[in-house]
């Protein structure tokens, strides 16, 4: 083991091995800080979703936590108005191009949405904005997967462990702005897929799925 | 100051060069020909400079003169291309422009061949003389001070020679052998900003580089330039690409890099050729390649040719980019000066600013201090288009106020308009008002009035431009280059996006303003990169100086210029109209025109798609066609047939 660091997170003393990321380190004391991008053990963040902000003493705007590693005497906020405000508008944003049919995804009661809206308080429904959804709603060009865009919230985390299990990865991001989708390269790399299908797993949302007989 | 070499041998090695420099210099300075100067860059071949270069050749050979034909790079002056400069003895140089074939053909026969310079198709003389006006009798010349484009439109861009004559590399001969410590602290005590947007202080970036303890380290020259209308750094790239080879090769020298890269956008193939011609040149001489005239310290510079997307001008995106995976921003720190290329700490600094260091450390820190402000020394480059008079490059000192440079260094507002707004710092920028004129132009002052210095792109917009138009326009071009990455700037600049949509449409609704200024703030504040956390910049400025065009667009369906079509619609005044005119019909693209009783003419709105074709078609001394905003101010004409059936009814 490593040395260890100590630092104060809402008011508790902790203490934790030197180099961990903020982020698991609170998740480890069972302090709950929204996060969909993040995945343990991978070196350079995409903090892309913008969910894990936390307030650290000296900074003057939220960071996020799965960008920092712990140092001795930090002291973090977790539930600030400030944290709260950002993760409550990125959520929203999120829900706003979301096809929020619970009922017919397979993630429903395991899907990361549904818990972090919980814990923030919102209903999966955002209120204010229009909600946009992408055409077509099903993408079927893999032959063993399909992919669905409006449940996808982008974090990368397939494209992140099919690097890890493949050396390369056999997907990647496709288009930009609103029109951002994950896209498989093509069938002829997705032979290995078969024993995988680490993407699948790996979905916090319910994005990826197998391809039923009648889908 | 760092005037003299240092080193013995790089010095001699330099010395000859130089004398090789100077004596091909006299041979064309001194020969008694008449010289022709063509400005060769994107912006002079656009507008005809090749088909002008072979009507001189041409008309020279059907006179049977001889002159020598020297192409040069941009001047800056687009208004006025193709710009020719001529030489003939006994004259002074006279600058020329907009030189058609016709007026090459005409400069040949009645100046070259009989002595006569055309006094109305010259601008000016380019020295003070008793003959012809001086070019600097104009502000758009005088006010001007050249820094970084100083050799740009002087020097032929594929002829290292020309360079090398204009003093060109002394700055590196002399940094050679020395402290790279005291190279940094010449450029930190300049108080040189980086010219790529964000301002940072480079010596501060070369230090950050040259402390980080690791083996190899990289440098890029980021010429990814992607605001739309900004071309300054292809204007330096096409003009005088061996400044900023010299400049990334003392950079490499001070952090101690062995590997240089120029991110290009594929776009520039002209920029693209000449750079692989200047870095050959700079090889052959020495001033490139394993031993850099002669000493120990060795660079290779490669070019790299981005793909185009605008977020790949961001500096970890194009790292990405350059490592073989999509462009997409990551989070900083670590900041590339400490974890960048392959991970190298890697320096990375726009074109201008690597443009700057040979300047500065051939005439000294405190020469440079003494241009411009105390917080941003030096000069800045902007490219002035739009609504103004002489559009073009201007290279001016930072402080001078954006009234002086559009109103008069570019010669302010044509077409008697009025000055509306301008729009600085690319599609990141603000939109500043009339109000603002008196701001100076540096990097604090304009982060303060909302706008930025980006990269110096700068539109100007007269009274005929609607600001929430405006706004649309710039959104459209985030959503479209987001690269999607993360939460904030992905959706929101859609929200956004799609709600500046309706208002201009005339579907706006009480409450979108309000939307719109926490969907903005929410995306300035929660975005990774500064791609998102500038995007909304367009939105938060025309908010918060032209409001009440946002209140008339929701709440009377008006756009106050007109500009917005599902908001105007245009009407024939039956009072102005000529009886028995047609002018209008034949230029309606869907037959929207009709006759009335009386012989005269009148728009059905039904069919009418708002071209303002017919606007433009009405003869002045008739000036019928009217255009309003709501468009339930236009009058309702029935076509006679209609009039017909409803009495019927
Ligand atoms: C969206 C975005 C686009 C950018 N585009 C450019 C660009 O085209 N050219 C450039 O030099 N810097 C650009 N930058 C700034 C770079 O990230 C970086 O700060 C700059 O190249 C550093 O050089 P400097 O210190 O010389 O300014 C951009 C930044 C952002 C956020
Ligand atoms: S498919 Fe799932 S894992 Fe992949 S980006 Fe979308 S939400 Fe994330
Ligand atoms: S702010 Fe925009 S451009 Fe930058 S990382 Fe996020 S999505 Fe990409
Ligand atoms: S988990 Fe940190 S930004 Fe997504």
């Amino acid at each position: 083991m490593g040395n260890m660091v100590k630092l104060i997170v809402d008011g508790t003393e902790l203490e934790v091995e030197e180099g961990t990321v903020l982020l698991d380190a609170c998740l480890d004391h069972g302090i709950y800080i929204p996060h969909l991008c993040h995945l343990k053990g991978m070196e350079q963040p995409p903090a892309s979703c913008r969910l894990c902000f936390v307030s650290i003493e000296g900074i003057a705007h939220p960071v996020p936590s799965c960008t920092l590693t712990v140092r001795e005497g930090m002291v973090v906020q977790t539930d600030t108005n400030a944290v709260r405000g950002l993760q409550i508008s990125a959520l929203r944003l999120l829900l706003s191009v979301h096809d929020v049919d619970c009922a017919h995804c397979p993630a429903n009661k395991k899907c990361a949405l549904q818990k972090i809206a919980k814990f923030l308080h919102i209903g999966l429904k955002a209120k204010g904005l229009e909600i946009y959804l992408k055409e077509p709603r099903v993408v079927q060009d893999h032959p063993l997967i399909d992919y669905y865009p409006n449940r996808c919230v982008l974090c990368g985390r397939c494209i992140r462990v099919c690097r890890a299990q493949n050396g390369l990865p056999l997907m990647s991001f496709a288009k930009r702005g609103f029109d951002t989708v994950i896209s498989f390269y093509g069938a002829a790399s997705t032979l290995g897929c078969k024993t995988c299908f680490a993407c699948l797993k790996i979905c916090p949302v319910g994005a990826i799925t197998l391809k039923t007989p009648n889908s | 100051m760092i005037s003299e070499p240092y080193d013995q041998e790089a010095g001699q090695a330099f010395r000859s060069i130089l004398r090789e420099a100077m004596r091909r210099r006299s041979a064309f300075k001194e020969a008694v020909l008449p010289k022709i100067h063509i400005g060769m860059s994107t912006c002079g071949i656009a507008s005809g400079a090749l088909e002008t270069k072979n009507a001189f050749e041409t008309a020279l050979n059907e006179c049977g003169l001889s002159a020598l034909i020297h192409s040069i790079g941009c001047i800056g002056h687009c208004y006025a291309e193709p710009v020719v400069i001529v030489e003939r003895p006994g004259f002074p140089p006279i600058l020329y422009y907009k030189v058609t074939p016709g007026k090459a053909r005409m400069i040949v026969k009645s100046y070259l061949a009989e002595g006569d310079p055309l006094f109305e198709h010259l601008l000016g003389a380019m020295e003070e003389n008793d003959l012809i006006p001086s070019v600097m009798d104009f502000p758009r010349f005088s006010r001007e001070t050249r820094v970084i484009t100083e050799k740009c439109g002087r020097i032929d861009p594929e002829d290292i020679y020309e360079y090398l004559a204009e003093g060109g590399y002394a700055a590196l001969a002399g940094v050679l052998g020395r402290n790279p410590d005291h190279i940094i602290r010449e450029i930190t005590e300049s108080g040189l900003r980086g010219r790529g947007g964000a301002g940072f202080p480079t010596g501060q970036k070369w230090m950050l580089a040259r402390n980080a303890d690791a083996g190899q380290k990289a440098i890029i020259c980021n010429a990814d330039e992607g605001d739309p209308g900004a071309y300054m750094d292809r204007t330096i790239l096409e003009s005088n690409p061996y400044q900023i080879l010299e400049g990334m090769a003392i950079c490499a020298y001070a952090v101690g890099a062995r590997k240089g890269t120029i991110y290009i956008r594929a776009e520039y193939p002209l920029a693209v050729k000449i750079l692989r011609c200047a870095v050959e040149q700079a090889r052959v001489l020495g001033f490139l390649g394993k031993s850099i005239l002669g000493t120990s310290f060795g660079l290779e510079i490669d070019l790299f040719e981005g793909s185009g997307a605008f977020v790949c001008g961001e500096e970890t995106a194009l790292i990405q980019s350059i490592q073989g995976d999509r462009g997409m921003p990551r989070h900083r720190p670590p900041y590339p000066a400490q974890k960048g290329l392959w991970n190298q700490p890697t320096v990375i600094n726009n074109v201008k600013t690597f443009a700057l260091v040979p300047t500065i450390l051939a005439q000294g820190a405190a020469w440079f201090k003494s241009i411009g402000t105390e917080t941003s020394p030096g000069t800045a480059i902007f490219s002035v288009v739009g609504s103004v008079v002489h559009p073009g490059l201007v290279e001016i000192p930072t402080g001078v106020t954006l009234k002086a440079l559009i109103l008069d260094i570019c010669g302010g507002i044509p077409n008697k308009k009025r000055f509306k707004a301008v729009q600085i710092g690319g599609p990141s920028g603000g939109c500043l008002p009339e109000e603002l004129l008196a701001t100076p132009i540096d990097f604090d002052s304009l982060t303060e009035a909302g706008a930025m210095m980006g990269s110096g792109g700068m539109v100007v917009m007269d009274e005929d431009t609607c600001m929430v138009d405006v706004a649309r326009y710039f959104l459209d071009f985030t959503q479209k280059e987001s690269c999607g990455k993360c939460t904030f700037c992905r959706i929101g600049t859609f929200h956004l996006l799609r709600i500046l949509e309706r208002i201009t449409r005339g579907e706006g609704r009480e409450g979108d303003l309000e939307q719109l200024e926490e969907l903005s703030i929410q995306i300035k504040e929660g975005s990774l990169c500064g791609f998102g956390k500038t995007a909304p910049n367009p939105v938060l400025t025309s908010l918060r100086y032209f409001r009440k065009e946002y209140e008339a667009h929701i709440r009377e369906k008006r756009c106050p210029s007109g500009m917005c079509r599902a908001l105007t619609a245009y009407y024939i005044d039956l009072e102005k109209c000529a009886r028995g005119c047609d002018a209008c019909v034949g230029s309606c693209p869907v037959e929207a025109i009709f006759t009335t009783e009386d012989r005269k003419k009148a728009v059905d709105q039904s069919l009418c798609v708002k071209c303002g074709e017919c606007m433009v078609s009405c003869p002045v001394e008739y000036s019928a066609v009217k255009k309003v905003s709501p468009p339930h101010l236009a009058p309702v004409i029935l076509r006679p047939v209609e009039k017909e059936a409803k009495k019927n009814a």
